[in-house]
C-alpha cells in the first residue's frame, strides 16, 4: 500500500516500501556519515517530489525520479529516505 | 603570465568532451598525490600567456563524501586555481547548479559553461543565459562541447575574467533563510576575529561548510584550533536553529542549497516542470533493458559479446604481434652472433630485450578493444543500466554492479580486466574487485589445463578443465566476500547512481579513450614487464654457459631449493618449481618450461608429465597454476591502477599463499579419499 493522505498526511513511508509509479515528498533522511550526505547532495532534500520510476529484475535497486532526472539506490539506501504522501490538503507540495 | 584553471562538472555532462576541445592533444595523464585517481592536465596558447587546465573528477557536490569529490574539494581550496570552469548539462540545469553554487561559495572566479546545449530544444527547455548570468553573479557560456561549438567563445570569456574579473569574487552569499543565517552570521563573527579555517577560503563559506559537518573542514578547524569555539557556537545557536526548523543542521543548509538552486532555475529555464516531462525514448528504451523478463538476459547478452568481440577480434593481431617479435628476436640474434658480438649479448638482446618489449606490446589490442566496447557502453549510458540490473547479484558476493564486467573479462585476459576496474568509483569497490580478478582463470591458463587434463583425466578432461574455472569464480567470491568483512570492514559499499539518458556515443571520443588506455599501458606498465622479463632472463641465463633454465642455472638451483615446500602439494620436484617461476612471465609458458625441462619439447610433454605426476598431483599442481600470483604484465598493470606498491606485495602475497593451500588441500584431502 502506498502513501495516502490518512492521518494528515503526516504518515511517513520508507521509499524502499514503495511501488513502482507511487510518488511521495521527502520528509527526512535518516543516519548520518557519507550515505546521508550523499543522499542529500543527490537533490534527495526535504520537500523534493519524488515518483518510484522502476526496480532492478531482482527487486534491488530501485530507481527514483526526481528533478528532472532519475537515480538508483540499493534497498537499504532508500531504507534511509523517508517520505510523506504529495498533495494532501494542509501541506500542498510537501509538508515542512 | 601563466594561469592555472580548473575543469569541474558532474558526471555524465560532457565534460571529458570539453576538456578535449579545449586543451587538443597537450594533455598530461597522471595521478592525484598518493591515491589512484588519474588526474589529467591540459593546457592552451593565449596572448597572454599559457593557460594550464586541470582536470577534476566528475562529481555531483563539494561536500566530501567520495573520494573524488575530496579530490576536487582539496585542490581547489587549498590550491586555489585563478579560475574554474563549470561544466553544465544545459538540458539538466538544476543539479549542474547544485555544484556551480558550492564553486561560488569558494570565492573561486567562475565561468559556467552550459554544454550539451543542442539537446535543450528537443526537450523543450529554454534558458535565459543573461538572467542566469545576473542571478549567479558569472559569465556564462553555451557550448557544444562534442562539436567544438562554443570552445572559442569559451576561452575567450575564461582569458577575458583572467584579465579582470568582471564579477567581483567572494561576493557570492546564498542566502540560507531566516533561521540559519543568525548562526552562520555568529560562526563568521566569530571566525573574523580569530583567522581563517583555510587560506583565502570566505569565512561565511567556512561557517557553513562547518555547519552541514564537512569532515574535511571540521579536520582543518582543529588543525587552526578554532573546532571548539565553533562546536560550542552550534551547541546553542545550532541547538535553536536546529529546533525550529524541525530537522538537523546538515539537512538544512543543503535543503537551502537547494532552495536557492531551484529558484535559480525557475527563474532563468523554461520547461515543462511536470514530473512525465522526460526524453520518452530513454524511458523506452529503459522500459526493455531493465525489465523484469529481459534486464539480466540483455545484460548478460552484451556483456558476452563485448568479450567474444573484443577476443575474437584481438587474438589474431596478438598472435601476428608475437610472431613478428619471435622473428625480430631470431634475426637480430642472428644477425648480432654473426657480428661476432659475444653470445650473452645477443642472448640479453633476443630474450631479454626484444621479447620482453614483445610481451609488452602483446596486450595492445585487447586493452583497445576492450576499452572501445567500454566506452561505448559508458558513453550511450548503458553501463549505469547494467550495473542497475547486475547490483543486487554481484552486491551479494561483496561487489559492485559494475564489477562484473572486469571480472567477466578476466576469463580473457587479467590485465584489461584489471584496467576495466576503472568504471567503478569508490575505491573499496575497485581494490576488492582488482584483488579478485587474478583468480579468474585467463585465456594464458587454458593450455596448461587442457594439456594437464587431456594427459591424466582421459574422458574426463573437459569436466576437470571446467570444475577448475568453477574453483575460480568460487575463490574470486570467497575472497570478496572476506576481504569485504576484513579490510575493507570500515568502508561501506555505495550505489546511489544515475541512469543518465541514453545517448550516442561519439566515435571519436570513443577511439580516442580507448588509444590513450593502451597507450598509457604500454608507457607506465612496459617499464615494470620488460624488467621482470629481463631478470627472469638472467635468472635462467647465469652462471654463465649453463643451459638456458637447466638444473645448473640460479632459477635451476632456486628450484631445487624450494622444491620440498611442494612436496606436501603433490609435486616436491625442481622442475615443476621452475615452471610455475616462468609462468610469471606468462601462464602459459609453465608448459613450455616443462617441455624444454623434460627435454621433450612441448610435443612429447604428455610421456614425460605421467612419469613426474600423478593425476592427483596433476591436479594439485593446476590449481596452483590457476590461483598463484597472475603474470608480470597482470602485476604490473594492479601496480598501476592501485599505484601502490604496498598493495601489490599484498596481492602477490595474497594469491600465492590461496594457491598454495588450495595445492595443499586438493592434494592431502584427494589423499586421505584415498585418490592418491
Amino acid at each position: 500500500m502506498g502513501l495516502n493522505c490518512d492521518g494528515g498526511g503526516k504518515i511517513e513511508k520508507r521509499l524502499s516500501t514503495l511501488s513502482v509509479g507511487e510518488s511521495g515528498v521527502v520528509a527526512r533522511i535518516e543516519g548520518d556519515g557519507s550515505l546521508k550526505r550523499r543522499i542529500l547532495d543527490m537533490g534527495l532534500v526535504p520537500g523534493t517530489l519524488v515518483r518510484i520510476e522502476r526496480k532492478a529484475p531482482l527487486n534491488d535497486p530501485v530507481s527514483i525520479w526526481f528533478r528532472g532526472y532519475e537515480l538508483s539506490l540499493r534497498v537499504e539506501e532508500a531504507n534511509a529516505v523517508l517520505l510523506r504522501p504529495a498533495g494532501c490538503a494542509g501541506c500542498a507540495g510537501g509538508c515542512k | 603570465m601563466a594561469f592555472t584553471v580548473a575543469l569541474t562538472g558532474n558526471p555524465n555532462t560532457g565534460k571529458t568532451s570539453l576538456f578535449n576541445a579545449l586543451t587538443g592533444s597537450s594533455q598530461h595523464v597522471g595521478n592525484w598525490p598518493g591515491v589512484t585517481v588519474e588526474r589529467k592536465e591540459g593546457r592552451f596558447r593565449s596572448p597572454e600567456g599559457d593557460v594550464t587546465v586541470v582536470d577534476l573528477p566528475g562529481i555531483y557536490s563539494l561536500g566530501a563524501a567520495s573520494l573524488d569529490e575530496q579530490i576536487a574539494a582539496n585542490y581547489l581550496l587549498r590550491s586555489r586555481p585563478d579560475l574554474a570552469i563549470v561544466v553544465a548539462d544545459a538540458s539538466n540545469l538544476e543539479r549542474s547548479l547544485y555544484l556551480a553554487v558550492q564553486m561560488l561559495e569558494t570565492g573561486i572566479p567562475l565561468v559556467l559553461a552550459l554544454n550539451m546545449m543542442d539537446t535543450t530544444a528537443e526537450k523543450g527547455i529554454v534558458i535565459d543565459r543573461e538572467k542566469l548570468s545576473a542571478l549567479l553573479g558569472v559569465p556564462v557560456v553555451p557550448t557544444v562541447a562534442r562539436n567544438r561549438e562554443g570552445i572559442d567563445d569559451l576561452k575567450g570569456q575564461v582569458l577575458a575574467e583572467l584579465r579582470e574579473t568582471t564579477f567581483p569574487p567572494a561576493s557570492f552569499s546564498l542566502p540560507y533563510g531566516e533561521r540559519l543565517t543568525p548562526l552562520l552570521d555568529e560562526m563568521e563573527a566569530f571566525l573574523r576575529g580569530k583567522g581563517e579555517i583555510i587560506s583565502g577560503l570566505p569565512l561565511r563559506t567556512a561557517a557553513v561548510k562547518f555547519t552541514e559537518g564537512d569532515p574535511d573542514i571540521l579536520a582543518a578547524a582543529e588543525k587552526a584550533g578554532l573546532r571548539e569555539g565553533l562546536e560550542s557556537i552550534l551547541a546553542v545557536a545550532g541547538k535553536e536553529a536546529e529546533e525550529s526548523i524541525g530537522y538537523d543542521l546538515q539537512t538544512a543548509v543543503i535543503e537551502r542549497r537547494w532552495g536557492f538552486v531551484s529558484g535559480v532555475t525557475a527563474e532563468a529555464v523554461q520547461r515543462d516542470l511536470s514530473l512525465k516531462a522526460r526524453l520518452s525514448i530513454s524511458d523506452k528504451i529503459d522500459r526493455v533493458v531493465t525489465s523484469r523478463s529481459l534486464g539480466l538476459p540483455i545484460f548478460f547478452l552484451l556483456t558476452w559479446g563485448m568479450f567474444r568481440f573484443t577476443y575474437a577480434l584481438g587474438d589474431p593481431l596478438v598472435e601476428l604481434l608475437e610472431q613478428l617479435f619471435e622473428r625480430l628476436g631470431e634475426r637480430a640474434g642472428e644477425l648480432l652472433a654473426g657480428a661476432g658480438l659475444p653470445d650473452i649479448l645477443a642472448s640479453f638482446l633476443q630474450d631479454g630485450i626484444i621479447g620482453g618489449v614483445g610481451s609488452v606490446v602483446v596486450f595492445f589490442p585487447h586493452i583497445f578493444l576492450l576499452f572501445t566496447f567500454m566506452a561505448i557502453l559508458e558513453d550511450s549510458g548503458y553501463m549505469a543500466r547494467g550495473a542497475f540490473v547486475m547490483d543486487r547479484l554481484m552486491h551479494m558476493m561483496g561487489l559492485h554492479g559494475k564489477s562484473f564486467i572486469p571480472m567477466l573479462m578476466g576469463f580473457g585476459c587479467t590485465v584489461p580486466a584489471m584496467m576495466g576496474t576503472r568504471i567503478l568509483e569508490r575505491p573499496r569497490d575497485r581494490m576488492i574487485t582488482l584483488l579478485v580478478l587474478p583468480f579468474m582463470s585467463c585465456s594464458a591458463r587454458l593450455p596448461v589445463f587442457v594439456l594437464f587434463s587431456g594427459v591424466f583425466f582421459g574422458s574426463w578432461a573437459g569436466s576437470a578443465v571446467f570444475s577448475l574455472y568453477v574453483l575460480g569464480i568460487v575463490v574470486a567470491i570467497l575472497s570478496a566476500k572476506l576481504l569485504g568483512s576484513t579490510l575493507f570492514k570500515g568502508e561501506s559499499s555505495q550505489l546511489v547512481m544515475e541512469l543518465p539518458p541514453y545517448h550516442l556515443p561519439s566515435p571519436g571520443m570513443v577511439l580516442r579513450h580507448a588509444w590513450e588506455r593502451g597507450f598509457l599501458f604500454l608507457k607506465k606498465a612496459g617499464t615494470f614487464i620488460l624488467f621482470a622479463v629481463i631478470v627472469v632472463w638472467a635468472l635462467a641465463s647465469f652462471p654463465w654457459g649453463v643451459e638456458y633454465g637447466s638444473s645448473g642455472s640460479l632459477i635451476g638451483q632456486i628450484g631445487q631449493a624450494v622444491a620440498p615446500l611442494f612436496a606436501p602439494a603433490g609435486f616436491g620436484f625442481w622442475q615443476a618449481g621452475v615452471a610455475l617461476f616462468f609462468g610469471f612471465l606468462a601462464k602459459e609458458v609453465v608448459l613450455g618450461t616443462l617441455g624444454a625441462l623434460l627435454g621433450a619439447g612441448e610435443a612429447g610433454l604428455a610421456g614425460g608429465l605421467a612419469a613426474l605426476f600423478t593425476p592427483l598431483s596433476a591436479y594439485a599442481f593446476l590449481v596452483m597454476t590457476l590461483l598463484y600470483v597472475p603474470c608480470a604484465a597482470a602485476v604490473a598493470a594492479f601496480k598501476r591502477e592501485t599505484n601502490s606498491w604496498k598493495w601489490t606485495f599484498f596481492m602477490i602475497g595474497y594469491t600465492t599463499a590461496v594457491a598454495y593451500l588450495g595445492a595443499v588441500l586438493v592434494y592431502q584431502g584427494g589423499r586421505l579419499l584415498g585418490l592418491g
